[in-house]
């Protein structure tokens, strides 16, 4: 009777309850990710709304958009192909001048907040404080720093008056400020939309790094304190080494977000439409589509685009873990194949016999 | 000996000392860092509090008492046509609040299923789900508008609330959670009790993983609350009454009532404000996520 039962128990299997519980997830993400992937490039390789948006069109738009028509200097061709390279160009130096100052500040923050032997006072708060900026909604923070920046004759804007006050803006004649064009101006307006970048994400990256840091055994910190090590040498031959995964990480997850950058230079402007020194891939693509009717739209080249960015994202991703890889484990590991070589050599030499 | 202590003691105090200065600049550093945080921020309310020509004339960190007046010309016919902000508030809170709660609810289902039940298809299915945990959203927008007008969703809420079932990163975080505190032997205790498998998830798993659904429906709710891109890809032509709150900020700037500069203020410090009260609140529960975050391998 009890091995009849037991072999009834045994018999019952849940793995059915697994396929029910994950199937919700994988059928909403086959309906609203997956196939919209797929749809991209779908769409990429089909026409514009001059040769009607259902027509196959084959790598048309990819030859356009990479290409363009340098025979015809006004023709859709070559301003998309141009419009491409431009918007490549503007992303790559927002990501790189919000990237830099980001990693040097939260970097030296990180380790400051962990040394474990300065008494700072209120460290809890400084955290929170620098947190802060990266919950505000980006929408918002673009048309508060419009604001902030105001660069007309009647309204100077916070930013210049304050920078009156210190005395690096001038007062012209009639007591008006003359005005950095911190809007209008290219660089000036891209040394904002970085400065917000770096504000917005610092705290988030400052506050990755020092779990990091913190997930470093402390004994080695306790013996390079006792052999005298200066907390430079602290910082380049323990805490940067054992970092590099962590600072990996944010790397990657920093590019891929730098490329999709959108909110805060799509919105930086007076009158709702994007400055050609500030339009990013993101809001390129986003432009060729985001129009009432579909059918009036460039949403061919928006799909093009949208794949030549999924390419750069894959590769820049595959690039920097092949550069921050750990190279000493590597160097082991061929190390260690090389003594095993050789004493398989040598043993053969001995005629098999190992000594 | 007292030589020996003369110079041990000089030590002492030098390497003190030394620490005392470094650790008073650093605190002078953080100071200016936390008022740079804080700057926009205050200008902002500042500002929301003063008149329009006062604006004009230059900064001031006293606060006004026009408050009231720009309230009245944010809630006027002017700004009606692009800015209402309880329709803001009410559109932006039924997306967020249905969004963060599918989130949380099937990321926690899809992490118990592949935790606890033993199937074919399991690991290859944890592997599809970290796979696509990088696929940023741009890319797939274009044929995700195109297949959503093909259904007619467009300028409906759907497509903005139901694609937050599938959250690859979510459903990862919940799983290294599991296997650190969810021992499956309660499963077995609630199996051999007679309770169904189902119920089991939700009455015995959900309260253990509060936790992790507290920190990731935080993150959940703050990420959809400030979303813009979607909203204003998805609500191609709707009315003012449908759109979210950062939609109708967008709207503020192509519109003639950016030169009421108070009023604009406002109206930007009441799409910010209810967030950072938020953050205040649950503060401590955020940067502990963040760190967590921070720890994946």
């Amino acid at each position: 009777m009890a091995s009849a039962a037991q072999s009834r128990i045994k018999s019952i299997s849940y793995a059915k309850y697994g396929y029910i519980f994950i199937a919700p997830f994988f059928i909403v993400y086959l309906f609203f990710q997956l196939w919209p992937l797929i749809n991209t490039f779908i769409v990429g390789f089909k026409g514009n709304a001059d040769t009607g948006i259902d027509t196959f069109v084959g790598l048309a738009n990819y030859k356009d958009i990479l290409f363009g028509n340098p025979d015809k200097p006004f023709s859709t061709a070559q301003t998309v192909h141009e419009s491409f390279f431009r918007c490549l160009g503007n992303t790559v130096i927002l990501w790189i001048g919000n990237f830099i100052p980001q990693i040097v500040l939260s970097l030296s923050l990180a380790v400051w907040f962990t040394e474990a032997n300065l008494k700072i006072p209120g460290k809890e708060f400084f955290k929170i404080v620098m947190y802060l900026p990266n919950i505000l909604t980006a929408a918002s923070v673009a048309v508060l720093f419009v604001q902030l920046c105001g660069q007309s004759e009647t309204n100077p804007g916070a930013i210049n008056s304050l920078l009156n006050k210190i005395g690096i803006v001038k007062t012209i004649e009639g007591g008006k400020v003359d005005p950095i064009k911190f809007i209008d101006g290219i660089w000036p307006s891209r040394g904002v939309v970085m400065f917000i970048q770096t504000w917005m994400w610092f705290g988030n990256t400052m506050i990755m790094l020092m779990s990091g840091i913190q997930g470093i055994n402390p004994s080695l910190f306790e013996a390079a304190s006792i052999d005298g090590a200066t907390s430079g040498q602290v910082f380049r031959k323990i805490t940067l080494p054992l970092l590099t995964p962590i600072m990996a990480y944010t790397l990657v997850t920093s590019m891929i977000g730098g490329l999709q950058m959108f909110d805060i230079p799509y919105l930086y402007n007076k009158d709702g439409t994007v400055k050609d020194h500030l339009e990013t891939i993101a809001a390129l693509i986003y432009k060729y589509f985001h129009v009432s009717d579909l059918s009036k739209s460039k949403i061919g080249y928006s799909g093009a685009a949208s794949v030549l960015l999924f390419f750069i994202t894959l590769a820049l991703g595959l690039l920097s873990f092949y550069i921050t890889r750990d190279k000493d484990e590597i160097a082991k590991k061929k190390q260690r194949k090389k003594i095993a070589k050789q004493l398989k050599q040598e043993s053969k030499q001995f005629g098999g016999f190992s000594i | 000996m007292s030589k020996m202590d003369a110079v041990y003691g000089k030590a002492k105090d030098n390497y003190t000392a030394r620490l005392k200065t470094k650790s008073a600049i650093l605190f002078v550093w953080f100071v200016i860092l936390t008022l740079i945080c804080l700057f926009p921020i205050y200008i902002l309310l500042v500002n929301s509090t003063r008149t329009t020509t006062d604006i004009s004339n230059g900064i001031s960190f006293i606060p006004s008492t026009h408050l009231g007046e720009n309230f009245k010309s944010v809630s006027g016919p002017d700004f009606r046509l692009n800015y209402r902000a309880m329709f803001g508030y009410k559109n932006s809170l039924i997306i967020t609040v249905s969004s963060c709660f599918l989130t949380v609810f099937f990321s926690a289902l899809t992490a118990y299923g592949i935790h606890v039940y033993d199937f074919k298809l399991k690991e290859i299915s944890y592997t599809a789900i970290l796979l696509v945990m990088m696929v940023p959203m741009q890319v797939t927008s274009a044929g995700f508008l195109s297949f959503m007008s093909k259904i007619h969703l467009t300028n409906t809420y759907w497509p903005l609330i139901l694609p937050a079932i599938a959250a690859p990163a979510v459903v990862y975080f919940m799983r290294s959670y599991m296997k650190s505190s969810f021992p499956l032997d309660i499963v077995e205790a609630a199996r051999i009790d007679g309770c169904t498998e189902f119920r089991t998830f939700v009455s015995i798993a959900i309260p253990m993983m509060k936790p992790a659904i507290a920190v990731q429906a935080i993150f959940a709710f703050i990420a959809s609350w400030n979303n813009f891109y979607t909203p204003n890809m998805i609500l191609i032509s709707v009315d003012t009454k449908k759109k979210t709150l950062p939609m109708m900020i967008n709207a503020l700037q192509s519109s003639d009532v950016l030169n009421d500069y108070g009023a604009v203020y406002l109206a930007i410090a009441m799409s910010i404000v209810p967030i950072i009260i938020a953050y205040v609140a649950l503060s401590r529960f955020i940067i502990a996520g963040v760190a967590l975050g921070g720890v994946k391998e």
